[in-house]
C-alpha cells in the first residue's frame, strides 16, 4: 500500500464516521412508526440534502473499503497474488467500482426513481 | 540459602528451517539466565549446539531467541521469569531464516535499516562549530524517546506486520529512521522521507504494540512509527512530497 492510498483511507474513514452516525440515528426516526417503502420514498425522492449524503457515503465506503480488500489481500491473500502490484490494484479498482456502482442506483432510486 | 540440586527441561531448537526440538536436562539454579541454560548444554552435552552472544550484560544485542514464544535477550531474561513449569523452550528468531539452531541470518534485517535510510548524512565538517542542540527542545526530547536501540531483531521477530508483509521496513529501522527525522543536523531528510513512505513503509504498520511491549531496552518503536506517518502526512500536505 502507498501512503497515498494509506491517506485516502484514513480520510475516508473521518468523513464516514460522522455519517454512520447520522445514519443510525435516521434509521431510529424512520422506523418509529413502523417502516413502508410510501415514507421512505417521500422523504428522499427530489431531496438534493438526502442525494447529496448518501451519494457522498456510497462514493467514500466504496473508496475505503476498496483500499481495505487491497490491503487484507496483500498481507494475507495466496502468494499468487500478492506478489504482484497490478493484480491488487485491479481488485482494488473492481471493487470499488462494483461497490459504487450498486450504492449510486440504490441512491437514484430512492432521490430520483427508475 | 540455596535452593536444592533440581533440573529443568530445556527444549532447544536443533537444525535448519526444517529441523526439530531437542530436549536437554539441565542443572537449575538461583539467578540463572537462558543464555545460561545454552552454554551449559553447548559446554556439557553438545558441543555442536550453534547460538550466538558475545557481552552476557545487554549490551551488544546479539543473543536474541525465541523464549518459550516470545522475543527476548537471553542474556538479561531470567529463567524464573519465563519457566513454565518446569519447561523452557528456546528456538531462533522469528521472521528471519534459520542458519543452525538458534542462529538466524539477520542480514535481512540489516538490509531494512539501510533501506529505511537510518544513516546520518552530515551537513557540516569538523571545522564547523559544534551544533547547539537544546536537550529540553522537543526534537531532542523525540531523539532521547527512541535512542538506546541495540539492534537485537527482537521488535523484528515479535512484529506481526513483518511476517505478513515482506517489504514492510519493520519497527527497529522505523524507530532508527524517526531519531534521524528529528535531527535538525542531518542532512538526508527528504530521500528519507520518501524512502520511509513506499510500499513497506511507516503506513503499513498495524498499530499492535508487540515491539513496544518486547522490546528489551524499553523503546516504543510504535510511537515512533506514528510519528513517522503524521511526519510523511504534513509533508504531503505541504506539498514536499509526490
Amino acid at each position: 500500500m502507498t501512503f497515498r492510498l494509506y491517506l485516502l483511507q484514513r480520510l475516508t474513514a473521518a468523513l464516514m464516521a460522522p455519517m454512520v452516525i447520522g445514519h443510525i440515528v435516521l434509521i431510529f426516526y424512520a422506523t418509529r412508526e413502523g417502516l413502508s417503502a410510501a415514507e421512505i420514498l417521500s422523504r428522499t425522492r427530489g431531496s438534493i440534502g438526502w442525494g447529496l449524503f448518501y451519494g457522498a457515503f456510497v462514493l467514500a465506503a466504496a473508496i475505503h473499503g476498496a483500499i481495505g480488500v487491497r490491503n487484507v489481500l496483500a498481507e494475507w491473500g495466496p502468494p499468487a497474488l500478492t506478489r504482484s502490484a497490478r493484480v491488487l490494484d485491479g481488485i482494488m479498482w473492481a471493487s470499488g467500482a462494483t461497490l459504487a456502482l450498486l450504492g449510486l442506483r440504490a441512491v437514484y432510486a430512492v432521490v430520483i426513481g427508475g | 540459602m540455596s535452593a536444592p540440586a533440581k533440573t529443568i527441561e530445556v527444549v532447544v531448537w536443533r537444525g535448519g528451517e526444517d529441523g526439530d526440538y531437542q530436549s536437554f536436562d539441565v542443572p537449575r539454579h538461583d539467578n540463572q539466565t537462558v543464555l545460561d541454560l545454552i552454554t551449559w548444554i553447548q559446554r556439557n552435552v553438545d558441543p555442536a549446539l550453534a547460538y550466538r552472544f558475545a557481552c552476557r550484560v545487554g549490551v551488544c544485542g546479539s543473543c536474541a531467541m525465541t523464549v518459550n514464544g516470545s522475543p527476548r535477550w537471553t542474556c538479561r531474561t531470567h529463567v524464573s521469569k519465563v519457566d513454565g513449569g518446569g519447561r523452557v523452550e528456546i528456538g531462533p528468531l522469528a521472521n528471519l531464516p534459520v542458519v543452525k539452531d538458534l542462529v538466524t541470518d539477520m542480514s535481512r534485517f540489516f538490509e531494512k535499516w539501510q533501506a529505511a535510510k537510518g544513516t546520518f548524512v552530515p551537513t557540516t565538517t569538523r571545522h564547523d562549530p559544534i551544533a547547539e542542540i537544546q536537550p529540553s527542545s522537543p526534537a531532542r526530547v523525540a531523539i532521547d524517546e527512541a535512542i538506546e536501540c541495540i539492534n537485537c531483531g527482537v521488535c523484528h521477530a515479535a512484529c506481526d506486520t513483518v511476517t505478513w508483509n515482506k517489504d514492510y521496513l519493520g519497527p527497529g529501522p522505523l524507530n532508527r529512521a524517526w531519531t534521524l527525522v528529528n535531527d535538525p543536523r542531518d542532512g538526508g531528510q527528504a530521500e528519507r522521507l520518501f524512502a520511509i513512505s513506499q510500499a513497506g513503509g511507516c503506513q503499513a504498520c498495524h498499530t499492535h504494540q508487540s515491539c513496544e511491549q518486547l522490546c528489551p531496552k524499553g523503546l516504543n518503536p510504535t510511537g515512533s512509527i506514528a510519528g513517522l506517518k503524521r511526519r510523511v502526512w504534513q509533508s504531503y500536505v505541504s506539498g514536499k512530497s509526490e
